[in-house]
């Protein structure tokens, strides 16, 4: 007998993370087929207000771990406390999103319970009643479909903005289970010494439905200004190419690509970005992708869905004030 | 200090991908390089070696063309290289990878264990933490910069929106995230050394491993490539009739904005 389908819940500031809305709506249409239970679990301190959210997106039932030793997240701490729950419960499927948190845990979670993780998938479905993952390989150039038959939970990590969020339903509820946690203190051996956090009325660059991105063609740090009055009119993030970040006119965390961050927006407005292998691996999966730039033959048109060839010191402010036009009518 | 590096190698990050007549990835006619995250690690275990002395092992489970990545980290510096290679490994996941690492691991001592924080072909970043996990290591992911004092590591890592610094005891694991370095070209003199330097081959069974142990709980069913995308729609006009259309398209077609 199927023992449930359980979805980490992330967040941060008091808030429910998208990634795992996401997931609680693809964890709902799976428990349709199976006639599972969808589970959150949600880790923390003073975070039982959460619950409801979790609730009203699809959670059957919430675990909530609330415990001084949770407040802040270590790998130690979550992942004793994430692996005495899997073992305690025995779950047949556990999602997480693959965020940075998502990542360092899942893997660790994985080994510490002897199951098989998949990493970064963009699809989850259910084929010949077997759970069957897709995920990117070689940086986006290949996909693979694969299945862990033999061991549970079948663990895996989903890549933000690639599964939809259902809306949610008003009062819908869902039973609260404290866990108890069993941790020492010599449990942990991270000491978290400093947090800083970049000051930033913009979404997240993963968790972006927008992104403005600016590459070499930006011939300047000063110039980043024009995305950013694009970015601020369509509420979106700025990213930017390997050689911007580079060349040291944005810092290292905005960049998207192989060796960037991974993101999977809407809208990616490419801005002087030629469009290598490398910065493509980034941002190949966006939904739409639009680019600016003078060169016809530049790369980044042979992924675009639209392109204008144009110099986009020119192109871009005309863009900004457009936009701002058509948004306030 | 005593420092082990885990490194993999893989295709070329400019690598055109296609499959073969089987459906597989093609790995005809492809460059392969030390996995770029790799490289960071290597650089890093080197400039710590540079500042505390000590030494540097590179590890890598792998086929035995494996051995010219190591070399080449050999070139840039690292002392001494471990391979393992077996035809029972091929297909192998990261289950299998973790635990043949542990029992190379588990058979040296050292101080600090550095690996990429993800490899570039099959992006799984799993198999460092899960060798972590297996020798009770604690961890620091993607870390950015890292210091090494008093038998403890400091490193600062990203997280979403920012970042943290975070100190472990030592051993531990760090996986490195560009921006931690810039690695280093190979001289034509760390070339010629790197032959000279001790490079020892392990099977399975000299590990005391069986194919059984090893045998993958991952199963592909298939791979493909993405589906092309639909030819790119240039906006006509000069500038500002191209991106007052543009915003029209963005609404009225694409329903975005
Ligand atoms: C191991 C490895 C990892 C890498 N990882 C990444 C990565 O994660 N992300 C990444 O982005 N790159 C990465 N790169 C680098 C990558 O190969 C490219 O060098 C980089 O993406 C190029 O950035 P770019 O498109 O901004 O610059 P360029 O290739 O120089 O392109 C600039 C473009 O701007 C256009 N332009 C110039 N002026 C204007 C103007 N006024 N108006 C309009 N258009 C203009 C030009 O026509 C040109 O197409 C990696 C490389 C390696 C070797």
């Amino acid at each position: 007998m199927a023992k449930g389908i359980w979805i980490f819940a992330e967040h941060r500031d008091g808030k429910i993370k998208k990634v795992t809305l996401e997931l609680l709506s693809a964890g709902r249409k799976l428990a349709k087929e199976t006639g599972e239970e969808v589970s959150a679990l949600l880790f923390g301190k003073g975070v039982s207000g959460l619950a409801s959210t979790l609730a009203e997106y699809g959670a059957d039932k919430v675990y909530l771990a609330d415990d001084d030793m949770l407040a802040q997240y270590t790998t130690d701490a979550y992942s004793k406390a994430l692996s005495d729950l899997i073992m305690e419960k025995e779950p047949s499927l556990l999602l997480i999103g693959c965020t940075v948190l998502g990542r360092d845990l899942a893997a660790r979670v994985a080994q510490k319970v002897k199951t098989c993780l998949m990493s970064d998938c963009t699809g989850v479905e259910l084929s010949g009643g077997q759970l069957v993952f897709v995920r990117p390989v070689y940086a986006g150039k290949a996909f693979v479909k694969a299945v862990c038959p033999e061991l549970k939970p079948v663990m895996a990590t989903v890549r933000p903005n690639v599964l939809i969020a259902d809306e949610p339903r008003a009062g819908r509820g869902a039973e609260v289970v404290n866990v108890a946690v069993y941790l020492e203190k010599t449990d942990l051996r991270q000491v978290i010494k400093e947090v800083v956090m970049q000051i930033s009325t913009r979404p997240e660059l993963t968790e972006a439905n927008i992104i403005v991105s600016g590459g070499r063609g930006m011939k300047g740090p000063e110039n980043y200004k024009i995305l950013e009055e694009l970015a601020d009119v369509l509420g979106a993030a700025v990213g930017a190419s390997r050689a911007a970040v580079d060349s040291g006119w944005i810092p290292q965390s905005f960049q998207v690509g192989q060796t960037g961050k991974t993101v999977s927006p809407a809208l990616y407005i490419a801005c002087g970005i030629s469009g290598s292998t490398m910065h493509l691996a980034g941002m190949s999966s966006s939904k739409c992708i639009v680019a600016i730039n003078k060169d016809p033959e530049a790369d980044i048109f042979k992924v675009a869905d639209y392109g204008i060839v144009g110099d986009l010191f020119e192109v871009v402010p005309l863009l900004t004030e457009e936009c701002k036009k058509l948004l306030a009518s | 200090m005593r420092i082990a590096v885990l490194m993999k190698q893989t295709f070329d990050t400019a690598a055109i991908i296609s499959l073969d007549a089987n459906g597989q990835i093609e790995r005809q006619g492809v460059n392969l390089i030390i996995n770029p995250y790799d490289e960071f690690a290597v650089e890093e275990a080197l400039r710590l070696k540079e500042k505390h002395g000590g030494e540097v092992t590179v590890i890598s489970a792998g086929a035995p063309e494996t051995q010219d990545a190591m070399l080449q980290a050999l070139a840039m510096g690292a002392d001494k290289a471990i391979l393992v290679t077996d035809d029972n490994m091929a297909g192998s996941d990261e289950y299998a990878a973790a635990l043949v690492l542990s029992k190379v691991l588990g058979g040296l001592e050292f101080d600090l264990l550095l690996a990429g924080w993800r490899a570039v072909d099959d992006g799984s970043a799993q198999v460092a933490v899960r060798v972590a996990e297996l020798l009770g290591l604690p961890q620091v992911n993607v870390v950015t910069s890292l210091t090494i004092e008093d038998a403890k590591a400091v490193a600062t890592r990203d997280i979403e929106g920012g970042s943290e610094v975070v100190e472990v005891p030592l051993p531990a694991l760090i996986t490195a995230q560009k921006g931690l370095n810039e690695p280093r070209y190979p001289t034509m003199r760390g070339i010629m050394q790197a032959k000279k330097k001790p490079f020892q081959k392990l099977s399975l069974s000299e590990l005391g491993l069986d194919a059984a142990q090893i045998a993958p709980k991952v199963k592909a069913i298939s791979y493909f490539l993405p589906a092309p995308r639909a030819a790119c729609k240039l906006v006509p006009g000069e500038a500002p009739e191209a991106a007052r259309e543009l915003c029209r398209i963005l609404r009225e077609t694409a329903k975005i904005i």
